[in-house]
């Protein structure tokens, strides 16, 4: 066990992670040089397009020491985003020590600061490494200053690297053996091993991956997932070495997977603790929760007829993303759909893409909404995260919405755009602090529901890229709450309905319409879209009547061309919702989905 | 959907209703034209023997005559290309060539496309001597300074003349085409050629809008932020006074850019494409269509020669229609000309009568006489009328 170091690398969006882990791997000449691709461990498309990690990989790494010991390192690598800081914090549980990276051209950022608080709070053995030194932009001194300033860490100890030449990789190397403890725990004690992720594999089932803190874990054991009380038994115990690799057994400190005919994803909880099945009094190891959804959006079929395979869709979804949660939902406008629960916008974003592109669903989702609380005058509570189930107004005594706590770092001259951003958005109970002269971070409370829109994006373009942002749930406040209806034509369009602060609910509406108006194509007949809470129109854009479509010449005999264009036409109009006697395109949906914010 | 509804199946007629001819030689490309034609230096011997290489092969598959001992085709247009450039001397051949190898009705419509500089006394003597009994001429405006400005070779002058000849030569239908809408034009100033053009007492006009095609000197103008032609209003407001003053001058608006005095002179063989009825297409680029194929020659005049010398068809394509495609062509087709379409067309049609309905409130469609036919303000959007009735 002395000789095992188990490890993650923490790391702002972009600071190089990806980059470094297959430095690791190639160093331990897992994979034959003509195999390696970038990013080894970022297996799905959008991981590697976004340079983000979302579903985490872990491998095990054989290496000498400069001094002739023989260790085992494993990997564990952690989702890169606020949206899975639960999924993290499992992770970082099953450490003892974290690479905190920290790009050379950027310095410390507001997930770099997170990520420290986080491996703190698991009293890891942190390794300060400056990355991407290589690079032009690079500036070392502020960044070693930020590293004192801002994290408190000695910039002294900090490993001057970069992952994409290769260069520091054998310090980093040597500092995870002699910095980083091995893990402790016996062999012979009561069986306990933290999940901290599952896979789905469509042959063997979920694929758990567990680190032992104590205990053994055996081929053919009796286990049992301690939170949902489940019991199975084990087929299968191996590490990660890229691919899967059966041991007869782990033990005590050790990292690898578990395989044990759990059906899917869904069946386990990270964080979860698995015991053996005859421990009478099995403890579930600290720090297990379940992690709920906070923002909503319905999902639906651009073509009806498509349902089933949406559901079908959705069904292998989950069985790779236990954080996922959906219902059947429906609309008028847009027909049979599913209510969808994510851990965040990011989540959504993933889901979404990998919807289309690994699933070749066509989808249109509606904007997400945050889970808002109304009392009612019976002083029942109900909570609602879509629209639909907005109460009858009368009844509502008194509304809520959930609040969030941001923490927000930028170079100081963006402090009047980024403050003017956050007071824009509801923000309140500001203050600020410099860790480093020139820097800021400034602390808001702001609802979820401001930030879920665009709130990211737009601070991105404010502070020209330099900004970052972290945040937390803290509670529920009392704000006045409104539906807002969007009619066309007279027609309330289902899926474009939102509850919104009673403040703002004429400026979204407004942009609501003035997106429609630009993206439903002119009809023979004039479009009036309409904002209303109750019976009240509150805004209004119009869509003039079409009054010309016609080329003159039908040439000759070439019809086919003609009819071509229309067959075109006609399956454009096919993707195409129809409200009334209105065809709204796709794009009319995703367009105030997007719908930035002034 | 039923597709195959009984009613008002174009009446079955053998292939082909009518021949088209396609010159593709002209004496200089217009920088609006989008046609298929080649200037420049060319070898119209060659080409002619090639058409008539064509014409025969066709022929064997073209039947002669329905079971009543009449020859079917009824028709016959001779188009370009310009084929009443000097070097084309051999269209004078193409009428009785095609009554030899096809067969041609008593009556049968015998058109040719000319332009008015090529207008002399002799050679309207030639054609009407060869057969032509219609003479379509690209007049396209009255205004000299439209003309420069549409790249034409001839002025307004010269367009008189040459509808005038056309008429002293005893041609039975004298037919001009004009085009609107170029950038700044006014509706007064189009006001003037229109009645310019009922001055000359013509049998048929063509107003045919002027639209950027791809690959144009004007669409390379557009591109450059020049747009030659005009907006959309000014053209809807155009094409809305076309309609008034020639229907002012008595002729019928029957097709989105075409108008007529009176039935009789209507252009039978552009009827045949608008009612769906098999034609046959001789000549580079040009398109057949045997009521449930059509197939066409390639545009390339050197390919298309070498073809048939060699005694091969000439390269092209050849597409099959499903019966859904006809039902849609003959919607498309119909709904831009005021004859419409047979309401059981449109009743094929889920929504058919639903939306028949709207289009008529909305004053774009009258229905009568089991027929559903566009207004002037329906032949405005004609090629979105079709899209309605698809879900």
């Amino acid at each position: 066990m002395k000789n095992i170091r188990n490890f993650s690398i923490t790391a702002h969006i972009d600071h190089g992670k990806s980059t470094l882990a297959d430095r690791l791997i190639q160093h331990a000449h897992l994979v034959e040089d003509r195999e390696f691709h970038d990013q080894m461990l970022d297996t799905m498309d959008i991981e590697r397009e976004r340079g983000i990690t979302i579903k985490s990989q872990t491998v095990t790494l054989p290496y000498t020491a400069a001094d002739g010991g023989e260790y085992i390192l494993n990997l564990i690598d952690t989702p890169g985003h606020v949206d899975f800081t639960y999924e993290v914090s499992r992770a970082l549980a099953s450490c003892e020590g974290v690479l905190l990276l920290v790009d050379a051209s950027q310095g410390v950022e507001a997930q770099t600061v997170a990520n420290l608080y986080l491996a703190m709070e698991h009293d890891l053995a942190i390794v300060p490494v400056i990355n991407k030194i290589d690079l032009p932009s690079a500036d070392i001194e502020m960044t070693r200053e930020q590293i004192l300033l801002e994290l408190g860490l000695d910039p002294d100890e900090a490993i001057l690297a970069s992952a994409r030449t290769g260069q520091g990789v054998d310090q980093i190397l040597e500092a995870i053996v002699r910095r980083i403890p091995p893990p402790r725990g016996s062999a012979e004690a009561p069986l306990q091993a933290l999940i901290f992720d599952a896979q789905y594999d469509p042959f063997r089932g979920a694929i758990i991956h567990c680190r032992v803190m104590e205990g053994t874990l055996r081929t053919g054991d009796e286990i049992r997932l301690v939170s949902l009380d489940t019991v199975y038994k084990v087929e299968e115990v191996g590490i990660f070495r890229i691919r899967r690799e059966p041991r007869a057994e782990l033990t005590a400190g050790e990292v690898g997977y578990v395989v044990a005919g759990v059906k899917t994803v869904s069946d386990t909880r990270i964080g979860d603790t698995i015991a053996h099945a005859s421990d009478p009094q099995p403890e579930l190891l600290p720090g297990f929760k379940e992690v709920k959804p906070v923002v909503f959006s319905s999902i639906y079929p651009i073509d009806t007829n498509d349902y089933p395979a949406l559901t079908d869709s959705l069904e292998r979804y989950k069985l790779n993303d236990a954080s996922l949660v959906y219902q059947k939902d429906s609309s008028a406008a847009l027909g049979h759909g599913f209510r969808c629960g994510f851990l965040g916008l990011l989540h959504l974003d993933v889901f979404q893409e990998r919807l289309e592109r690994e699933f070749n669903q066509a989808i249109i989702m509606t904007a997400p909404s945050v889970l808002y609380r109304f009392e009612l005058g019976s002083g029942d509570l109900v909570d609602v995260d879509n629209p639909e189930y907005y109460p009858d107004p009368g009844a509502i005594v008194r509304s809520f919405e959930p609040y969030i706590r941001a923490s927000i770092l930028f170079p100081e001259r963006y402090m009047g755009a980024v403050m003017q951003l956050c007071l824009a958005r509801r923000g309140e109970n500001s203050h600020f602090s410099y860790p480093v002269p020139g820097r800021i971070e400034l602390i808001f409370e702001l609802p979820l529901a401001e930030v879920i829109h665009d709130f990211y994006d737009k601070l991105k373009t404010i502070t020209q890229g330099y900004g970052s942002f972290d945040y937390e749930l803290i509670d529920y406040r009392e704000n006045p709450l409104d539906k807002i209806d969007i009619l066309v034509n007279g027609e309330p369009v289902d899926a474009l309905a939102m509850i919104a602060h009673r403040d703002r609910a004429r400026q979204r509406a407004k942009q609501v319409c003035d997106r429609l108006s630009e993206e439903i194509p002119r009809h023979l007949f004039k479009i009036a879209i309409q904002g209303a809470i109750g019976g009240k129109i509150i805004a209004r854009s119009t869509i003039s009547a079409m009054r010309k479509d016609v080329l003159a010449k039908c040439y000759g005999g070439d019809i086919t061309r003609k009819r071509k264009l229309l067959e075109k036409q006609a399956k454009g109009k096919k993707r195409m919702k129809t409200v009334g006697r209105v065809s709204i395109p796709q794009s009319a949906f995703v367009a105030v989905l997007k719908t930035t914010e002034e | 959907m039923n597709l195959s509804p009984e009613t008002d199946r174009p009446e079955e007629t053998a292939f082909p209703a009518g021949i088209y001819v396609h010159i593709p030689f002209c004496a200089t490309k217009c920088p609006y034209c989008g046609f298929f034609s080649v200037t420049g230096e060319n070898d119209p011997g060659r080409f002619f023997d090639a058409l008539g290489r064509e014409a025969r092969l066709r022929a064997g598959d073209a039947g002669r005559s329905d079971p009543g001992g009449r020859p079917i085709p009824d028709t016959l247009y001779v188009g370009g290309g310009t084929p009443s450039l000097a070097g084309n001397g051999r269209v004078a051949e193409l009428p009785d060539l095609t009554r030899q190898l096809f067969g041609l009705r008593d009556g049968a419509e015998i058109t040719i496309e000319v332009n008015p500089d090529d207008v002399t006394g002799e050679r309207l003597e030639v054609w009407r001597g060869a057969g032509f009994d219609r003479i379509s001429i690209g007049v396209q405006s009255l205004d000299d300074a439209e003309l420069r400005a549409l790249g034409r070779r001839h002025d307004a002058r010269s367009a008189v003349r040459a509808v005038e000849a056309a008429r002293d030569a005893g041609f039975a239908s004298v037919g001009i085409d004009l085009i609107f809408g170029l950038a700044g034009q006014t509706a007064s100033r189009w006001r003037r050629t229109l009645e310019s053009a009922l001055a000359l007492s013509p049998d048929h006009v063509s107003c045919y809008q002027l639209s950027v095609e791809q690959g144009t000197p004007f669409a390379r103008r557009e591109a450059l932020g020049d747009p030659p032609a005009a907006d959309e209003k000014s053209q809807r407001d155009l094409f809305l006074e076309a309609d008034r003053v020639l229907a002012g001058g008595g002729f019928e608006h029957y097709e989105v850019s075409n108008y007529a005095r009176g039935r009789a002179h209507r252009s039978r063989h552009n009827g045949i494409y608008w009612s769906h009825l098999p034609y046959l297409g001789l000549g580079p680029s040009a398109h057949s269509f045997d009521g449930r194929q059509r197939w066409w020659n390639t545009p390339a005049v050197e390919e298309y020669i070498d073809a048939l010398e060699t005694g091969a068809e000439p390269p092209g394509g050849t597409e099959v229609l499903t019966d859904e495609q006809l039902l849609l062509e003959r919607l498309m087709l119909g709904l831009r000309t005021s004859d419409g379409v047979p309401l059981d067309l449109v009743m094929v049609y889920p929504r058919g009568e639903e939306v028949l309905e709207e289009l008529s409130e909305a004053g774009l469609v009258r229905i009568g006489d089991g027929r559903a036919a566009p207004t002037a303000e329906g032949f405005l959007v004609a090629d979105r009328l079709p899209l309605l009735f698809i879900d």
